[in-house]
């Protein structure tokens, strides 16, 4: 640059030639975005709303029918038995699970990392996080058999005076999974509660007014308020991170303890929660690319938030794909006779064999164009590939699950699974559960957090027009240069 | 109430409104160096630096959720080691509890650190800000309101020892308030 060393006045953001895309697109002002995303909860829901609404509710009906036929008959209408235990119970369970991964390492990974992108998708992230927990969470609580003994779990005093097994997998995740979805809430709330009182004081009619009122507890975003309130959240950042890579982890305790092969690998807790990472992001992409378009969003989530979503995708898809081929390579190479059998069934010659390949497509291959720019700015390639990470996640639980267990150490205690349609239509029912939620979310609280993308404006920095002088005089001084 | 009542009455205080960011964080500034000290900024996003223009410290939230970690960390201990020891020791698959069995235990152990710590957060932080309260004096004005849109407010507390009505004002109206009102207590 022309005047060497005054440049070291002008803030990184404003120097020309390093100048960063900004955050949010065509200089939008304060109250531009408070209309924008408020305007979603308070007029009427386009008609999109409506059409996905309503099959959504269907099948969350048919969701509370499959668990009502569930529990008046018996877990014998699910197709697990001997060998293979863990069906898709318990393949749905970690799926849903993963995909409420990618809210949290939003929230929390990315606020200490200082990635100021996070502000325009965190929100709808964090509540994803929330309604795929509560569909994660019927899959256990049922497949334990008797749903009205679902209390055992919990460490309370019982008329047996049996206390539970701390050293079991299984109940280090109800307590993994218990946490994560308070400590989810916690973190949501507390985020809501500027932006509820946004809506309290936009709110026209006195039900509104009563109802975010409440819930808002009287904010008055006074900066003695917000002092505390953003250490507060800085440390649910900091106890979220460990937090989000535990849960996972703990998950796949439930595997790796174990001794079947296929399972029995110290590989499995950085591969899950890698896996779980890519699966969440695929998933926000899946539900706001459409929502951004419905609602006009596009300046708020713009294509650089996109691209770096498709990055992150790559980069677990990535990871995902070496611990695939690693898993591969160690039961070579570990010269075990049932683990290189369990792979050489689970890749070649097994019941399940197609899986595999499915899901190394979907997951490893697929991804891999995101190394192009233009990949990651064609919204239907990125639509589609992150769709393709959803199913491809699935086939990795159901790969992992069945096929471990209907073929493990004697052939005489071999077994083939396959899901009844109870499970089936239980399976379709969570996912409308899951979207009449997310579609409740969207008619009733704002979908991006407001006062977190007000705060990363460049007008909303305290120095700004000091800023603006110095790149309007460097302007002038090099108009004159050249005049 | 009568009209006499409220005349006499004590206004809560004066909320000043500011064009922008910039400029409610050099009022800030005029403000704490006034020597003022029952007095807050009102803004739709936290400012950055505002704490150091209010002259305010920082925030020790981390230690009540200390205390909180602390105590879900021995919560668990107990939780564990007591029912597992003294009331019904469970030995399955041969692993009883002892120091050998102790790496079986971290989970437990972290998970109910962490939640006592969330929970922690959520309400030192709610006594910290003295929320919830639902009614308060800045809710009657309409100026105010817009500080969860797009307004810059200041608001000078009439406790405050150093507040005098008409001058306080003007000293608002000094520092580039853009628009002021008196609220009532």
């Amino acid at each position: 640059m022309a005047n060497g060393t005054t440049d070291h006045a002008v803030h990184p953001s404003e120097a020309e030639g390093v100048a960063r895309e900004p955050l949010v697109l065509n200089n939008r002002s304060y109250s531009w975005i408070t209309e924008r995303i408020c305007g979603i909860v308070e007029n009427r829901q386009p008609l999109g709303w409506w059409f996905l609404f309503v099959p959504s509710a269907m099948l969350a009906c048919l969701l509370v029918g499959t668990l009502v036929y569930l529990v008046s008959t018996g877990v014998g209408v699910w197709g697990n038995n001997q060998p293979v235990a863990w069906g898709w119970a318990i393949v749905n369970f970690v799926f849903w699970i993963g995909i409420g991964h990618a809210g949290t390492l939003i929230s929390a990974i990315l606020f200490l990392t200082r990635q100021k992108w996070r502000t325009s998708v965190n929100r709808a992230a964090e509540a994803m996080t929330l309604f795929a927990v509560v569909c994660a969470g019927i899959y256990p609580g049922f497949h334990v058999g008797r749903f009205w003994m679902v209390w055992f779990l919990a460490p309370v005093p019982n008329s047996n005076a049996i206390w539970q097994n701390f050293k079991s997998p299984l109940l280090w995740d109800v307590f993994a999974v218990s946490t994560y979805f308070t400590v989810s809430v916690i973190f949501w709330y507390i985020g809501l509660i500027p932006d509820l009182a946004t809506l309290r004081d936009r709110a026209k009619t006195k039900v509104r007014k009563m109802a975010y009122g409440f819930f808002a507890l009287g904010w008055r975003g006074g900066n003695r308020q917000w002092q505390h309130y953003e250490m507060a959240y800085l440390l649910l950042a900091a106890l979220s991170t460990p937090l989000v890579l535990s849960v996972h982890s703990v998950v796949s305790f439930d595997f790796a303890t174990s001794v079947i092969p296929g399972w029995h690998t110290t590989i499995f807790p950085p591969y899950f929660v890698a896996g779980a990472i890519f699966g969440g992001f695929a998933m926000v992409l899946t539900l706001m690319l459409p929502c951004r378009l419905i609602y006009g969003l596009q300046d708020m989530f713009t294509l650089k938030h996109i691209d770096n979503m498709a990055k992150i995708i790559l980069l677990t898809g990535t990871i995902v794909g070496y611990a695939y081929i690693m898993e591969l390579f160690i039961s070579w190479y570990g010269a075990n006779k049932f683990e290189s059998d369990a792979f050489f069934l689970r890749i070649l010659n097994g019941p399940y064999a197609k899986y595999y390949y499915c899901m190394f497509f979907c997951n490893v291959i697929a991804p891999q164009i995101f190394w192009f720019q233009w990949a990651r700015h064609n919204l239907w390639v990125v639509f589609i590939v992150a769709n393709f990470v959803n199913a491809g996640m699935w086939f990795e639980r159901f790969v992992i699950i069945p096929t471990s267990i209907s073929v493990d150490f004697l052939p005489g205690q071999w077994g083939i699974y396959h899901p009844s349609i109870t499970e089936k239509l239980m399976f379709c029912g969570t996912f409308g559960l899951f979207m009449t939620l997310f579609l409740l979310f969207l008619r009733f609280l704002p979908v991006i957090a407001i006062a977190e993308v007000k705060g990363v404006l460049p007008q909303a920095d305290p120095h700004f027009p000091d800023w603006q002088k110095i790149k309007e005089g460097r302007r002038q001084q090099r108009a004159s240069e050249a005049g | 109430m009568s009209t006499t009542a409220t005349s006499t009455k004590q206004p809560f205080g004066i909320v000043a409104e500011f064009d922008s960011a910039s400029d409610l964080y050099h009022a800030a500034e005029k403000v704490r160096d006034a020597g003022f000290k029952r007095w807050d900024v009102h803004t739709p996003f936290p400012i950055h630096g505002m704490d150091q223009a209010m002259g305010m410290k920082k925030s020790w939230l981390s230690a009540v959720v200390l205390c909180g970690g602390v105590t879900g960390f021995v919560t668990a201990l107990i939780l564990q080691f007591f029912t597992q020891v003294n009331l019904y020791p469970t030995i399955v698959q041969g692993k009883p509890t002892n120091l050998n069995t102790v790496p079986a235990f971290f989970p437990v152990t972290f998970e109910l650190t962490i939640l006592f710590s969330a929970f922690s957060v959520l309400f030192g932080l709610l006594i910290f800000i003295l929320l919830p309260r639902w009614n308060h004096p800045l809710f009657e004005s309409s100026l105010f309101k817009k500080f969860s849109d797009d307004g810059f407010m200041l608001v000078i507390e009439s406790k405050d020892p150093k507040f005098r009505a008409e001058n306080t004002q003007e000293f608002l109206e000094s520092i580039g308030a853009k628009t002021t009102e008196v609220v009532d207590g």
